[in-house]
């Protein structure tokens, strides 16, 4: 039952490259601009390949002259978003939905810690802002692959100094996750953004280390699994079908497309409503929601078709459907065996 | 966004007498948001957003688990920093799922609750109310809830006693109100309107309070504070014992506190007490007072109450742009002077987007 999304007008006013890799969107609205609280995002309609596709992005503030600022990695493999977003150009218009938070900052907490890998600065970049406007006790610990790749870190840097540590993967650098649970009062939060890896070992040893599950924040959208985006089939004996994946694709995008009827929520891996079945797997299931216990993940018994893909070749699922005729139209079913 | 409400978002407001929170839930709504309190196992109060995640039911229909809020519809569990630690039917918790907490701190015996950006929430900033402490000044209070009209209605009566003369007749009503000049002073945040009157005979409730016969010079000093907190110290004390030059020992001293709390537009929560620093050990004086003030319709702020609703009434079918102005309500001005100061401020803000809802 969430809100509908309210749109609105805008124009990409200026682009400007943080990385080699991330590049900074500035965007006009053409009317009011609304206030975003930190953890916020935007939702991007985004041409790929022709169609429009939402992709969400979060908000870097805080924004003092009205604009919305966004940043984009460029991802050969992602589903597409980058690729459309680092096509455009500036004076481009945009269509941007209104800024939502399902990332919210709470205050007065004793203690914060926050975890940045990579791209998954950019909630935390104005996080950090307001827990340091607000006075609180935190760290920012910011990791990268390499040191051209810590983008913000110098505006970081000069608005919360010390508070900020970085660590470069290629100089072998790494944030020792458990330690800094350890050392965080028991009070404190630790709110995390970065890749999958650094999303699911921080889950793991938060869980280990007995904190309470709501004082670990987090949000999952366009995460990346423990695999590649690749192409791959899924077959439904049930309705007699077999439905393409392509790389760039959800599974439930691919069913919807193909005329499954699905039932959906949060489209991100939290809520469980899009689950399915699973009946059988050629390859490895990669399971990217946080939906599922990694207990009952690891059974492969149902899987989050918003997400969560096959890394290759053939995954068998069931569906709900109960329909006593094929409503299927035949012309978008896809059986290539 | 916040253009068009009449009160601004980023201040402190009182939301109950802090006896009234306990360990049970407390639903109230403050500048139009839904708000349930309640009191943890360590004592502290926490105010919750009083909408389940899920499907909104009120939280505060359902019940405290320890120091956390289960909702009463699908069994949500909310902790008192907000966040879901319990779904039903799955071994995990969606990490979207949370409710808005909103920032409180109790002090001078009141519950204040910040419906603004929390980042800005600085209890540096409560209202000077140390005359409610129970300590130095005694009264026993109370609050009307849901009062039907703007808050600022209140606090234009309040700013302006010439009313007392019309409205509070025979107890604290004087013609003489209306006949001594007052001054209008104000700072960025705060408006007081002082009057002396001198040499006068006390009106009935002043005449028993002082409990000596003859003439008195009697004060009003009433200080706004914005956006919404009215002290009023007044008294008597005989007149030529050098009262206007700072000596009240020959004299009756109290203060009238309001804090007024917006619930919706169009209602407020009006705290209220009446506190003196004389025969404090008197129980029953105490008592007296507290009637004196309500009393099932009869008391002086049940005449207010009346007048309140019934003016908010007559401004909702006669929208007239939207009163005239007399002399008399300077400091009631000053004092909607500073409210829309806030209230354009805050609307700086969000334009600036500093500040968020």
């Amino acid at each position: 039952m969430a809100k509908p999304i309210e749109w609105a007008a805008t124009r990409l006013r200026a682009t400007r490259e943080l990385t080699p890799d991330v590049r900074l969107f500035e965007i006009e609205p053409d009317r009011a601009f609304v206030t975003a609280t930190p953890g916020s995002h935007i939702d991007v309609v985004v041409p790929i390949d022709g169609r429009p596709q939402l992709r969400s992005y979060s908000l870097i503030g805080p924004c003092p002259d009205g604009l919305y600022r966004i940043a984009v990695k460029r991802l050969a493999s992602s589903r597409g978003g980058s690729i459309g977003m680092w096509r455009l150009k500036a004076g481009e218009r945009l269509t941007i939905s209104a800024p939502s938070n399902s990332f919210e900052l709470s205050y007065g907490r004793p203690e914060y810690l926050l975890l940045a890998g990579g791209i998954g600065i950019t909630p935390i970049y104005t996080m950090a802002l307001a827990l340091k406007q607000a006075g609180a006790n935190f760290r920012l610990l910011y990791a990268a692959r390499s040191r051209g790749d810590l983008a913000l870190a110098d505006e970081l840097a000069r608005h919360i100094g010390e508070r900020l540590q970085l660590f470069v993967g290629e100089e072998g650098q790494r944030i020792d996750i458990a330690g800094e649970i350890a050392q965080l009062d028991r009070r404190g939060e630790l709110y995390v953004c970065g890749p999958f890896g650094m999303l699911e070992a921080t889950r793991r040893l938060w869980y280990d280390a007995g904190r309470p599950v709501a004082h670990l924040r987090y949000e999952t959208f366009s995460n990346a699994g423990n695999f590649a985006d690749a192409s791959f089939k899924i077959r439904i004996p049930r309705l007699g079908l077999e439905v393409d994946v392509p790389a760039n694709r959800s599974m439930l995008e691919a069913l919807e497309d193909a005329g499954v009827d699905m039932i959906f929520g949060c489209r991100r891996g939290e809520c469980g409503l899009c689950v399915l079945p699973i009946l059988e797997a050629s390859a490895p299931v990669d399971h990217r929601d946080v939906f599922f216990s990694s207990e009952e993940q690891a059974t492969n018994g149902k899987l989050c078709t918003c997400v969560s893909r096959a890394a290759s070749g053939c995954i068998t699922v069931d569906t709900p459907d109960r329909m006593p005729t094929q409503r299927h139209s035949p012309t978008s079913l896809s059986c290539r065996a | 966004m916040n253009a068009s409400k009449p009160f601004p978002l980023n201040a402190w407001y009182a939301a109950a007498w802090c006896h009234e929170i306990g360990r049970e839930l407390s639903a109230r709504t403050i500048c139009g948001k839904n708000v349930v309190l309640y009191r943890l196992t360590d004592g502290v109060i926490a105010a919750l957003e009083d909408a389940c995640w899920h499907r909104l039911l009120p939280l505060s229909l359902g019940h405290l688990k320890g120091d956390d809020v289960m909702c009463g519809y699908h069994g949500l569990v909310f902790n008192s920093a907000g966040r879901c630690t319990y779904m039903p039917a799955q071994k995990t918790i969606n990490p979207s799922a949370c409710v808005r907490v909103y920032p409180v701190a109790e002090r001078h015996r009141l519950v204040w609750l910040w419906p603004g950006d929390p980042a800005l929430a600085d209890p540096a900033k409560i209202p000077n109310f140390h005359w409610n402490d129970g300590t130095q000044w005694l009264g026993e209070g109370g609050t009307f809830y849901q009062l039907k009209c703007d808050y600022r209605l209140v606090i234009d009566n309040l700013m302006d006693l010439t009313h007392e003369t019309y409205v509070h007749a025979g107890s604290i009503g004087d013609e003489a109100i209306t006949a001594a000049p007052f001054d209008v002073t104000h700072t960025g945040d705060t408006a007081t309107m002082t009057r002396w009157m001198i040499d006068i005979e006390p009106p009935p409730f002043w005449a028993r309070q002082l409990g000596r016969p003859g003439r008195v010079d009697r004060w009003q000093i009433v200080t706004f504070q914005a956006p919404s907190v009215v002290v009023g110290d007044v008294g008597v004390a005989l007149t030529g014992t050098g009262a206007p030059q700072g000596d009240r020992s020959h004299g009756a001293n109290g203060a009238f506190l309001a804090a007024i709390t917006p619930e919706t537009e169009m209602t407020c929560h009006y705290f209220w007490n009446f506190v003196r620093n004389y025969r404090r050990h008197d129980a029953q004086l105490t008592k007296e007072l507290q009637l004196a003030h309500v009393n099932g319709g009869a008391g002086v702020y049940d005449q207010d109450h009346r007048v309140l609703e019934a003016q908010q009434a007559a401004i909702d079918k006669n929208p007239r742009s939207p009163f005239y102005d007399l002399n008399i309500d300077a400091g009631a001005l000053w004092a909607r002077r500073l409210i829309d100061r806030m209230l354009a401020d805050e609307q700086a803000r969000v334009i600036a987007n500093v500040a968020a809802e």
